[in-house]
């Protein structure tokens, strides 16, 4: 078996990890049912540079799936390929199949507004806007149409409830977004995400700005809504990844030796228990007892 | 450490400590010089005010006068209203041609137009900063003013009658008018509202605008969202220092405002503004007449300046207001 | 857990208003790009094809500047061109040391204190001084106690690139990595010795193309010197007294000109002048593209 230590591999094919050969997608006997996403051999490709290579895997519904990993291993580029934001860089490509509930996600005719819509996201470092924190959360569901007052309040209300911010702000709504601690500023981008009732929640290392209180808040909130929306969660912390996930998708990078380039690639991907517990994988083994990464 | 004992190379000989050290000459000769060109620029600024006030002293002596409308050297009468309507009109024509489209390039150059195709449309706007002064004036002057005139003359025969756009757009009619000062003033004001607006837009962070777009808004509803929030105080404070430019410029004014000291809502009809007096008739002006001149130069000076005063504030309230209010 | 079974999802654009205003902001974006470039090109077209006929070597060369009544052929722009050069070079050799000077004290002296931080708030002030203002002020404190010369529209001049000058400089020292200082000065450099040494070699670059465009825009000005320089027809060769032309002042007496041959000089004046700047914001780019090391 390879060492725990970078795979050097020749640059021309990037082979298949060997585990996810081995492991068929039927053995996960803890599956809810219903597929979210399905990806099949995703490569990403920035130019003609290779960011990632052969991702393949199933989210479930209302699970959260956590994607864990050293940096610069292309977890958080696999995550926006699942709403498309990597439709904002103009060099950025996809190759392989991703399918949303059945639908090409990148087929011709799909709409990447309509993704986003579907498919929300959180990311790392707090970016509200610098509106009130009502007009923060309204945003979402202004643009897609909703003018009522009534209606707006309730959503408002109610989006920020669900993201444990409601006691907190509800006596400044007119306050500015920009005024809130970094815990705080963080729920009101997930009650913002919320509000316009994705199905689809992915967050970017949501917590890794803030201190552990937060983070418990975070991580608490994220079990309270798990019930009604499908999570997908980048993390750093391995820890967070046990408390908090189903799931866990464990990744890692390929060096090429002749262009010294990295490739990022799924190494393996079970139920979190097993991955932690029962690594089958020597590189998933090294990583989460700590020799590596 | 008997080394440090050792002297220092620049320290004079038998000085008390070996670490002693007196600045060489020529390093405190060089900060007295750095710091005299940066006061120059207070030492410039006084002496404008000063010298020009002193000049212009005799006129601001006659008081209220200067806000007449009554300007007559022959019997040294210098009312200088219809010089401040003048100015103010077309600076403001200036600006509500310019701003849309300086905002619009702006967003047209940091949102839409992918990065590699900016840089050269940037050389292109550029380009139209590099246009002196004076040649807008000819050109305005032999080709731009005859071919307007054909132009205002129909509006004017079609708005006549009408109430409000008569009053604006109807006759008396002239090629070189409050209009056309106005119209190239907005040419040479938009280089520079387009780069200062640019500029702030360029400052909004990408993780702001991808929020936006992962809500699911298209470009328009992001700009809306996170693009103008963020930017709506330094697109003022461009706008006004645009102003500021579109007041103050003299020379291409000067041949197109048509020389007719009036005030009128008639904005086809030719008109005169302070610079645009100023340029003109200093040649032959003398006493009290130059002192008036140069008194309107004054309140050029002063108007500018405020303008300017305004317009930084506003850009701070606005970063101030950013970081969380 | 079959696909099939999922209920279809709809991922089509959305409602088509808001396609429909999302298309129509890009297209007025899009219509305020071709209104800028129509008078652009409206004014170069015309100052080029108007201008080229007139343009000869002996128009270039020649002198004097012939009266208004005369058609082209005869005499030539000489004088202001030569007016226009010398007045501009003059201008720049006062205001570029000095303004790079102020920028080294606002960035590496002055720092947070308060009279740097008053200089560069005064600095930016000045840049919205209007150009006619410092026409003015030099006419007001030279001209009328030594009289109309070279010399003066070049202070004046020198006081309008001063700012910009000042402003485009400081940016460029702003841009050095402090690295680079620090290195310096832990080899017991002096701080003069370390600006000159290093951080000004490092910002050269965008230090000669900022002073090159702020020439190129005070080439083209006219108002400054309509107060100090007091229009001639024939070449002054002493800058520093006597009255002088120069290319923009010419340009504005022959615009009101009803005689042909005056206004057919303008042109030609004009397109030298544009030719001058142009030429000017060439060679800043080039400098920008090969010398600066530090850009934003």
């Amino acid at each position: 078996m390879d060492s725990p230590e970078q795979n050097v591999v020749a640059s021309a094919q990037l082979p298949k990890p060997a585990a996810l050969q081995d492991t068929p997608q039927d053995a996960f006997a803890t599956s809810t049912g219903t597929s979210i996403f399905d990806a099949k051999g995703i490569s990403i490709y920035y130019g003609s540079f290779r960011a990632v290579t052969d991702v393949s895997l199933t989210i479930y519904e209302n699970e959260i799936t956590a994607f864990i990993g050293p940096s610069g291993c292309g977890k958080t580029t696999v995550l926006r390929t699942l709403n498309r934001l990597n439709d904002l860089i103009p060099e950025a490509r996809v190759e392989g199949e991703v399918h949303y509930r059945g639908a090409n996600l990148y087929g011709s005719g799909v709409s990447p507004i309509a993704v986003r819509r579907r498919i929300g996201m959180v990311f790392q470092k707090p970016n509200p806007f610098p509106k009130s924190i009502y007009d923060n959360v309204a945003y979402g569901p202004r643009i897609n149409g909703i003018r009522n007052k009534a209606k707006l309040d309730e959503i408002v209300e109610r989006s920020l409830r669900q993201a444990a911010l409601w006691d907190e702000v509800k006596n400044r709504m007119n306050k500015s977004g920009l005024g809130l601690s970094g815990g705080q500023a963080q729920r009101l981008c997930i009650a913002r995400t919320l509000a316009v009732e994705p199905d689809v929640v992915l967050m970017d290392e949501p917590a890794s700005a803030l201190d552990p209180i937060a983070t418990g808040k975070i991580e608490d909130l994220m079990h309270e809504i798990k019930s009604q929306y499908t999570i997908v969660i980048v993390t750093h912390n391995m820890q967070q990844a046990t408390r908090v996930s189903d799931r866990t998708a464990f990744y890692s990078v390929l060096v090429n030796p002749d262009s010294d380039t990295r490739t990022g690639t799924l190494v393996e991907y079970g139920s979190t228990q097993q991955i932690f517990e029962d690594p089958q994988d020597p590189r998933t083994q090294a990583y989460v007892t700590g020799r590596m990464g | 450490m008997s080394t440090a004992a050792q002297a220092d190379p620049a320290a004079p000989a038998g000085s008390a400590s070996p670490l002693a050290h007196r600045r060489p000459l020529g390093d405190r000769i060089f900060q007295i010089l750095a710091a005299s060109a940066g006061v120059l620029v207070l030492v410039i600024l006084a002496l404008i005010a000063i010298s020009t006030s002193q000049q212009a002293a005799s006129w601001f002596a006659t008081g209220w006068k200067i806000f007449t409308v009554d300007w007559n050297p022959a019997t040294n009468n210098f009312g200088a209203m219809s010089y401040i309507y003048g100015t103010l009109l077309t600076a403001a024509i200036a600006i509500i041609l310019s701003v849309p489209i300086s905002v619009a390039m702006a967003l047209l150059l940091t949102e839409v137009v992918p990065h590699r195709w900016a840089r050269p449309i940037v050389y292109v706007v550029d380009l139209l900063a590099v246009v002196p002064s004076v040649v807008w004036g000819l050109w305005g002057i032999l080709v731009f003013a005859p071919w307007l005139q054909r132009i205002y003359t129909s509006i004017a025969s079609g708005v006549k009658g009408i109430p409000v756009l008569d009053a604006l757009f109807g006759a008396p009619v002239s090629g070189a008018s409050f209009f056309t000062a106005g119209l190239i003033l907005a040419f040479m004001i938009t280089p520079i509202v387009t780069s200062l607006s640019r500029e702030v837009i360029a400052t909004v962070p990408a993780i702001d605008k991808e929020g936006a777009y992962a809500l699911g808004a298209t470009r328009w509803e992001m700009i809306t969202g996170a693009v103008w929030p963020h930017s709506q105080g330094g697109i003022v404070g461009a706008v006004l220092l645009g102003l500021g430019r579109a007041m103050g410029e003299t020379i291409a004014v000067a041949l197109v405002i048509g020389s007719s000291p009036v005030i009128t809502s008639h904005l086809f009809a030719a008109g005169y503004s302070m610079p645009a007096v100023i340029a003109n008739q200093f040649g032959e002006a003398s006493g009290l007449f130059r002192s008036a001149l140069i008194g309107l130069g004054v309140l050029l000076f002063v108007i500018t300046i405020i303008i300017n005063l305004i317009a930084r504030g506003v850009v701070e309230r606005s970063a101030r207001r950013k970081r969380g209010a | 857990m079959a696909a099939m079974d999922q209920p279809a999802v709809d991922l089509r654009e959305p409602a088509g208003w808001r396609r429909t205003k999302n298309r129509i902001a890009t297209w007025l974006m899009v219509l305020a790009f071709v209104a800028v470039l129509i008078p652009l090109g409206f004014v170069l077209y015309t100052v080029i094809a108007k201008g080229a006929s007139t343009i000869s070597w002996s128009f270039l060369t020649g002198s004097p500047i012939p009266p208004n009544v005369v058609p082209v052929g005869i005499g030539g722009m000489w004088p202001a061109i030569y007016g226009t050069l010398v007045i501009t070079g003059l201008a720049a050799v006062i205001a570029v040391p000095l303004g790079v000077l102020g920028a080294i004290y606002i960035n590496e002296y002055g720092g947070r204190g308060p009279l740097a931080q008053v200089v560069r708030f005064m600095s930016d002030v000045m840049t919205g001084v209007p150009s006619i203002v410092m026409g003015l002020f030099i006419f007001s404190i030279w001209v009328l106690h030594f009289g109309y010369s070279g010399l003066a529209g070049a202070f004046a001049l020198a006081c309008l690139m001063l700012p910009v000058v000042i402003r485009s400089s400081e940016e460029m020292l702003k841009l050095v990595p402090d690295p680079l200082r620090e290195a310096s000065y832990a080899l017991g450099a002096t701080k003069s010795r370390v600006t000159l040494t290093v951080v000004l070699p490092a910002a050269i670059g965008g230090i000669v193309s900022g002073a090159l465009l702020a020439i190129a825009r005070a080439a083209g000005e006219t108002a400054p010197l309509l107060f100090t320089i007091l229009t001639v027809t024939a070449t002054n060769p002493n800058v520093f007294s006597g009255a002088n032309t120069a290319l923009s002042t010419q340009i504005f007496s022959n615009a009101t000109q009803p005689y042909l041959g005056a206004q057919a000089r303008a042109w030609g004046a004009a397109l030298t002048l544009i030719a001058i700047a142009f030429i000017l914001m060439i060679v800043a780019r080039m400098v920008t593209a090969r010398f600066t090391r530090y850009s934003r």
